[in-house]
């Protein structure tokens, strides 16, 4: 049954690539990628019940299920709102149909790729895969053929191959170090084995492979300061693909930078990796949240917000602890949803105004009152103010740092509250005032956005026990 | 290992860098394509020799790989767009040449005090390769910081490349070398084919990254 699971989650998207490239009807293109996405998402919540045997190459364990699902579950949604968005694009002639045919496979590629990455338990093939994942997005951001959107891909791609080079750097300077207790070949970059017996390597060598690590796989996350290709990528490409990348391709890279953590973390003589993840990330939400404030195109305003999140996990995972770590789990869950909500939004409204300029946009609870309240809420709910969860998460994130080092709590509260007033000073422009524009939008659009949010509401509202049970394993077990 | 071995190993590595540094201070398109071709070969030439001596055949793959894709199929091309684009007369760069070979003088210095100490376990012929390696990348980054023309950044880029691969086949019975100068070779035709698919001069008219920069969406 696991086994089954985990072959349907590779498989489903893989064959679907193919067979979504050979499918010319967008329409029914679209139905096809909905439901691919859906039967990937049920293979991955089997995947929580029924484990399959970790081989050498695949292996499902606490950790990546968490990101499976959540990731699966945000692809699923995303793709839903792409059928409305494209349909759209297409009457408007910003994409052509073979654009579309072409956007499709490289949709479900991607959802390969960043599966693959996930349940990789060797660390070239997450190497591998991560590199699959950038190209894919490479190509989605470009796909307008804009002078912007080239020039936001080509940044993409230059920044997003030094990443992938620096990491590998660091990839093989972890083989190096394993090799000489697990002998060399396929077993010294099984991840498992590294991990359970990475206190007999040389921790020098160790030392140095996280610098590399840090930075490579940082640069996808969105570390400052290797961020500079994320805005851009969020703004110049479609408005799925600004989703699909906050909601899940930053979780996966970060997600690679946890599981070298675990090797690291296995040797007590080496440089413990928490601090160098908590600078990283401090600066991250420090430097994200003054940048929101001169934001004027407002993809480029939520993916800084990104940037601010992603800096917030970082610190979490970086400072440890049961406590920490769930707040980081947690946290990157929430953000994950509730920052793909607001780019479905923020999508509709770039369709229906015709522009991404914050200064052209207000009064959006007039003109559009579902949406606008909706985006109200998204607004809300990331800014991190009760009862979503993202509140509860920070909350959380705030009294383990408060007890554990009191200054920098301080930093990190100042950090929130500069990005909160930064949100809710531009959400005001947007959300209200007078207009005289009207536009209606079918309701069953705005499904996949009221879904994300009524979760996290509900997540912030309760957090259903075997939720909080299975996060709090996998805390103990990030340590 | 007899000395003479390690010897060749180092010569072949070594002159990796060396060209490395030639590469940095190129002021031509054309000679900077011939440079590269050398780079790529001597990196053949490289993995070649360590597939012989950890008598590995699959890294034969790769360095059959470096030698014709990077140093015959990928000049090829760029040279060829270089014309079609008319830009061989010069190379903006960024930083004039004299700090950039300071620089990288520098950085040299500073992969073999990085390297040296930490591998110590390791077989003295494995630790100077790294550190061989470490140089090659840190050149390769600079070069493209220093570079402002996206044909002198995607040779900055394979440069870099070339830097990993010569680390992962000095790694000892490393699995999946080819692979990952597979999918290497993958990115990097794609930036070739992305220079000269989307036309970058045309709708710049400049290869040049800094007019890139205009349209950054920000300057509303």
């Amino acid at each position: 049954m696991g086994q089954l699971a985990l072959t349907g989650l590779l498989c489903t998207p893989a064959l679907g690539a193919v067979l979504l490239a050979a499918i010319p009807r967008y329409r029914l293109a679209a139905a096809l990628n909905v439901s691919l996405c859906a039967l990937t998402l049920g293979c991955a919540a089997a995947l929580y019940r029924h484990r399959p045997e970790p081989s050498l190459y695949l292996l499902v364990d606490d950790l990546n299920t968490v990101f499976l699902f959540v990731g699966a579950l945000v692809g699923f949604s995303t793709s839903v709102f792409s059928a409305g968005y494209i349909a759209h694009e297409l009457q408007t002639r910003r994409l052509k149909a073979r654009d579309l045919r072409f956007y499709h496979a490289m949709y479900q590629l991607l959802m390969f790729a960043m599966n693959l990455a996930l349940v990789s338990n060797n660390i070239g093939l997450m190497w591998v895969a991560i590199e699959l994942a950038t190209l894919t997005t490479v190509m989605m951001v470009g796909i307008y053929r804009t002078n912007a959107a080239l020039e936001a891909a080509w940044k993409y791609f230059i920044l997003g191959s030094v990443g992938i080079a620096l990491a590998l750097f660091g990839t093989i300077l972890v083989y190096l170090a394993a090799q000489e207790h697990l002998g060399q070949g396929m077993l010294a970059m099984a991840w498992d084995r590294l991990a359970a017996s990475s206190a007999s390597f040389d921790p020098s060598l160790l030392n140095l492979a996280f610098v590399f690590l840090l930075l490579g796989y940082g640069t996808k996350v969105g570390l400052v300061p290797v961020h500079a290709w994320l805005p851009d990528a969020h703004a110049e490409g479609p408005t799925p693909i600004s989703a699909v990348l906050s909601g899940l391709l930053l979780n996966v890279a970060l997600f690679a930078l946890l599981r070298f953590k675990l090797i690291i973390a296995g040797n007590p003589h080496v440089l413990a990796p928490g601090p160098m993840m908590v600078t990283m990330g401090l600066t991250s939400l420090l430097f994200a949240g003054f940048m929101l404030y001169r934001r004027r195109d407002i993809k480029r305003l939520f993916a800084y917000s990104s940037i601010e999140h992603m800096g917030i996990i970082t610190l979490a995972f970086g400072l440890g602890g049961p406590l920490a770590s769930f707040a980081g789990l947690l946290h990157m869950a929430m953000h994950s949803l509730t920052k793909s909500a607001i780019f479905f939004g923020v999508g509709y409204i770039s369709q229906l105004e015709g522009t991404q300029r914050t200064a052209d946009i207000r009064g959006l609870t007039h003109s559009q009152p579902l949406l606008g309240w909706l985006l109200v809420l998204g607004v809300v709910a990331i800014a991190g103010l009760p009862p979503f969860g993202v509140f509860t998460s920070e909350f959380l994130l705030v009294t383990s740092t408060f007890a554990r080092s009191p200054w920098l709590a301080i930093v990190l509260v100042a950090g929130l509250l500069i990005a909160f007033s930064a949100l809710v000073l531009r959400l005001q422009g947007l959300a209200f005032g007078d207009t005289d524009k009207r536009h209606l939008l079918p309701a069953w659009r705005l499904a996949p956005m009221t879904l994300h949010l009524a979760l996290v509401a509900a997540a912030g509202v309760y957090l259903p026990a075997p939720i909080v049970a299975w996060f709090r394993h996998v805390a103990s077990q990030l340590g | 290992m007899s000395p003479l071995d390690s010897d060749i190993a180092h010569l072949l590595a070594g002159s990796m860098v060396l060209l490395s540094f030639l590469l940095l201070y190129q002021d031509r398109m054309f000679a900077l394509l011939n440079v590269f071709a050398f780079h790529a070969f001597a990196l053949a030439g490289s993995v070649a020799w360590q597939a012989y001596l950890q008598r590995a055949p699959h890294l034969f793959i790769t360095a059959l790989i470096a030698l014709l894709f990077k140093g015959v199929i990928i000049p090829v091309a760029l040279r060829r767009i270089v014309v079609r684009l008319g830009i061989h007369r010069s190379i903006e760069t960024v930083v004039s040449i004299g700090p950039t070979m300071l620089f990288g003088i520098a950085l040299v210095g500073l992969s073999i005090v990085v390297m040296l100490p930490v591998t110590q376990a390791e077989g003295p012929f494995v630790r100077e390769d790294l550190a061989f390696a470490l140089s090659v990348v840190l050149l390769g980054f600079l070069m493209m910081v220093t570079r402002r023309n996206a044909v002198s950044q995607v040779i900055g880029f394979m440069s870099l490349e070339n830097g990993l691969v010569l680390a992962a086949s000095g790694a000892r019975g490393m699995p999946l070398v080819v692979e990952i100068s597979v999918g290497f070779s993958v990115l990097i035709a794609f930036m070739v084919i992305s220079i000269f698919l989307f036309r970058i001069r045309e709708r710049f008219d400049t290869v040049d990254l800094q007019a890139l920069d205009m349209s950054r969406g920000e300057a509303l």
